[in-house]
């Protein structure tokens, strides 16, 4: 049955109860080690405590074809410093030890090929890791993780894409756990002036092939860097992911810097009505976007 | 040559039987479909390409079945690439490899200097088939660089080479003869700053402008269709010199020897016999300082399977599944991955994996040159030196026959640094 309907994910029980405020949730983004191992989990932790509904932590990989140039340099330096992937567990375990928000973990597929996808999934469930978000595994390819995550109960969050058929976007309904990953723009991570049109009409299909909004979720990603393109997104879709932005304000100005960008972020979540609040949302946010 | 198309796979004219107009049948022999060989395959990349996949895949079954397409890719070849390109034996080289005879099949004399056009062309008219105005491509020694600019310059394309900022300083000629055919050439600066991170910025560009570019790729890795695609448009190398050496010799060679990077020159030369056991199949893969050290590129000799590029392959990684920085001194062969079906290939035992060491292909380079009057391309010399090795095993009764890839034209400055025969006086000028 559809996985992103799930009842038993933390992910979609989040997404669910910021829906029921009236609006929808915040996915933030940080490449684990980066600036060091310490600080990506401070500065995780302070993207909660600045409104952040839904951590995505992020593995370190040497060929990241799914992002853009911010990411890049900040999962290269991570690697540098000696980022290992036992370190993800490690970040997880520690983030989650301060916070509640549920921890998913961002990664390209051959490191998990490598370490063995069962003894990953098991590792990730002890450290108290929600799932993974698999920008390089489509449904097809992914018989071994559907299984491991049916085993432990993960989420596993697939991509969808403007291009993709209808064929293809129910079946990635059908096997998503925690939300549908809808990709805003046919292009890499990294902040752009204006979310993509073909979100909207994406998060349109999906609602089509039995992602209601109600009891299955999707995210929008790629391309948001505002408090005011939150709400826009949160318009349509049930949550709002952001990277590039968040990766940007650390690297230039620690984590002080990326907590403001969060906090200007998630005031795009206030429900509809608080106008007051969105009215200072674009000028904070953009000053916490410094690649946009 | 009975060759009406440049895709005919029906051109054998010995051992097997072939019914001419008969559909080919793949499940017979060895060759496979794709997307999967074995374990090896398949499509490991983000969602918005498989779209693009998808139409790929569908454009080239059909391109295939219709007999105007081959027509049109084979008077290419035969007006254009030069084809079908001759082969030369070579005694006075070959005395240096235990008295084997020794045959070159001569893609160095193809227009542009190597075997890639044979795939860009193939490509680029299929571009055209599915509407796109646009092509992009990666490269390493810049030959498939070249051949790429020089397609989209044919057809009136916008072109974008994506190449290592390592690459381009050392293969600058290259980057001046893709210039110079109208390509904008983009030197990438992310990670090793050679082959595998331009593919990584291609495939970057290709997931944002997909609905205007194709992505021309130029080896037989990456993704279903590439494989599949670029060795069917390859193997008319293997199937012509197939009847060349039997019109020379009377007979099937004893082995077949090809340098593997990517794969394309070696899996275009190995179809035609990959269903003649008798004919033994021999890669040579670019062993840098040597296997055993840190510094190579012999991916299937040293690596483990993995996912890279957007299939399951051999791999040269560390222990968590990080790519590792390969080293060569030939641009085309440094690329710490191979394509699915040599893996295939290799985990079955229908053709053998070997390492070839920097000085061992800067030899054989330097002796064809001296013994035939042929510079080779220093890619192209490590399956030279590997058949130097194997003459020696295989004894004074063995035909080798050898995939000459391209010319050496572009490696002057590496070779002329290598064995000191620059000027010092005019360089330091
Ligand atoms: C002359 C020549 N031979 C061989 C290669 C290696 O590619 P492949 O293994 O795909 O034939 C290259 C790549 O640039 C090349 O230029």
């Amino acid at each position: 049955m559809s996985g992103a309907s799930s009842s038993t994910s933390p992910v979609a029980a989040r997404i669910s109860q910021r829906r029921d405020d009236g609006t929808g949730a915040l996915v933030g983004y940080l490449p684990i080690g980066f600036p060091d191992l310490d600080t990506s989990i401070e500065a995780a932790v302070a993207l909660v405590e600045n409104g952040v509904d839904i951590l995505e932590l992020g593995l370190p990989y040497s060929d990241p074809v799914m992002d853009g140039p911010v990411i890049q340099a900040a999962a290269q330096q991570s690697l540098a410093n000696g980022f290992k992937l036992r370190h993800a567990f490690d970040a997880v375990r520690a983030v989650k030890e301060r916070v509640s928000a549920p921890v998913l973990l961002m990664t390209y597929w051959n490191p998990i090929i490598q370490f063995g996808v069962d003894s990953f999934a098991d590792q990730l469930q002890a450290a108290g890791g929600a799932g993974l978000i698999t920008p390089d595994l489509v449904p097809d390819e992914a018989t071994g993780w559907l299984a491991a995550s049916d085993r432990t109960g993960l989420d596993r969050v697939f991509l969808a894409a403007p291009s993709s058929s209808e064929t293809r976007l129910r079946r990635t309904a059908e096997v998503s756990r925690g939300f549908v990953y809808a990709v805003s723009t046919m292009g890499i991570t990294g902040a752009r002036a204006d979310v993509d049109r073909a979100a909207r009409g994406l998060v349109g299909r999906l609602r089509d092939v039995g992602v209601d909004g109600e009891s299955a979720f999707t995210c929008v990603g790629i391309g948001i860097s505002t408090g005011k393109q939150v709400r826009e997104v949160l318009g349509y879709a049930d949550g709002a992911i952001v990277g590039s932005a968040l990766v940007a304000a650390l690297a230039e100005g620690g984590v002080s810097a990326v907590a403001a960008c969060a906090a200007g972020l998630s005031e795009g979540t206030a429900p509809v009505g608080a106008d007051d609040a969105i009215a200072a949302v674009a000028d904070v946010a953009r000053e916490g976007s410094v690649s946009a | 040559m009975t060759d009406t198309s440049a895709l005919s796979s029906a051109t054998h004219t010995s051992t097997t039987q072939t019914v001419p107009g008969a559909p080919v049948e793949v499940s017979a022999g060895l060759q496979q479909p794709g997307p999967y060989f074995g374990e090896y395959g398949g499509r490991f990349v983000p969602e918005s390409l498989i779209a693009a996949l998808d139409e790929l895949t569908a454009a080239w079954e059909a391109a295939k079945a219709d007999p105007a397409f081959g027509l049109e890719l084979s008077d290419l070849h035969r007006t254009y690439t030069g084809r079908p390109s001759i082969i030369t034996e070579v005694p006075r080289f070959a005395a240096h490899a235990g008295g084997a005879r020794i045959i070159l099949k001569r893609e160095d004399l193809n227009h542009t200097g190597s075997h890639k056009i044979n795939n860009v062309l193939g490509q680029a008219l299929l571009t055209k088939r599915i509407g796109k105005t646009r092509v992009i491509a990666e490269t390493g020694a810049g030959q498939h660089g070249v051949a790429t600019a020089t397609a989209a310059a044919l057809f009136g394309m916008d072109c974008v080479i994506y190449m290592g900022e390592v690459d381009t300083e050392r293969q600058a000629l290259n980057v001046a003869r893709m210039r110079l055919l109208g390509a904008e050439v983009v030197a990438v600066t992310s990670g090793s700053r050679t082959l595998k991170d331009a593919i990584n910025d291609a495939m970057r560009d290709w997931v944002t402008n997909v609905e205007t570019t194709n992505y021309i790729f130029g080896t037989v890795a990456g993704p279903h269709p590439f494989p599949a695609m670029v060795r069917d448009l390859q193997r008319i190398i293997g199937d012509e010199a197939r009847e060349q050496v039997i019109e020379l010799t009377g007979s099937l060679p004893s082995a077949v020897a090809a340098c593997v990077g990517g794969g394309s020159n070696a899996m275009g030369i190995f179809t035609a016999f990959i269903d003649d056991p008798e004919v033994a199949l021999y890669g040579y893969e670019a062993a840098g300082d040597g296997a055993d050290t840190p510094r190579h590129a012999a991916t299937i000799t040293k690596g483990r399977p993995g996912v890279l590029h957007g299939a399951r392959s051999y791999l040269l990684q560390d222990e968590d599944g990080q790519t590792v920085e390969s080293h060569s001194i030939s641009a085309g062969l440094d690329y710490p991955g191979v394509g699915p079906e040599h893996a295939w290939l290799a985990d079955i035992g229908r053709a053998n994996y070997r390492p070839i060491t920097d000085a061992q292909a800067m030899n054989a380079l330097r002796l064809l040159s001296r013994t035939e009057g042929i510079i080779p391309a220093i890619e192209s010399a490590h399956a030279l030196a590997g058949a130097l090795e194997l003459g020696k095993e295989l004894g004074p009764e063995s035909v080798i026959l050898v995939n000459l890839s391209g010319r050496g034209d572009k490696d002057m400055t590496t070779a002329g640094t290598y064995f000191d025969l620059l000027d010092a006086g005019a360089e330091q000028q």
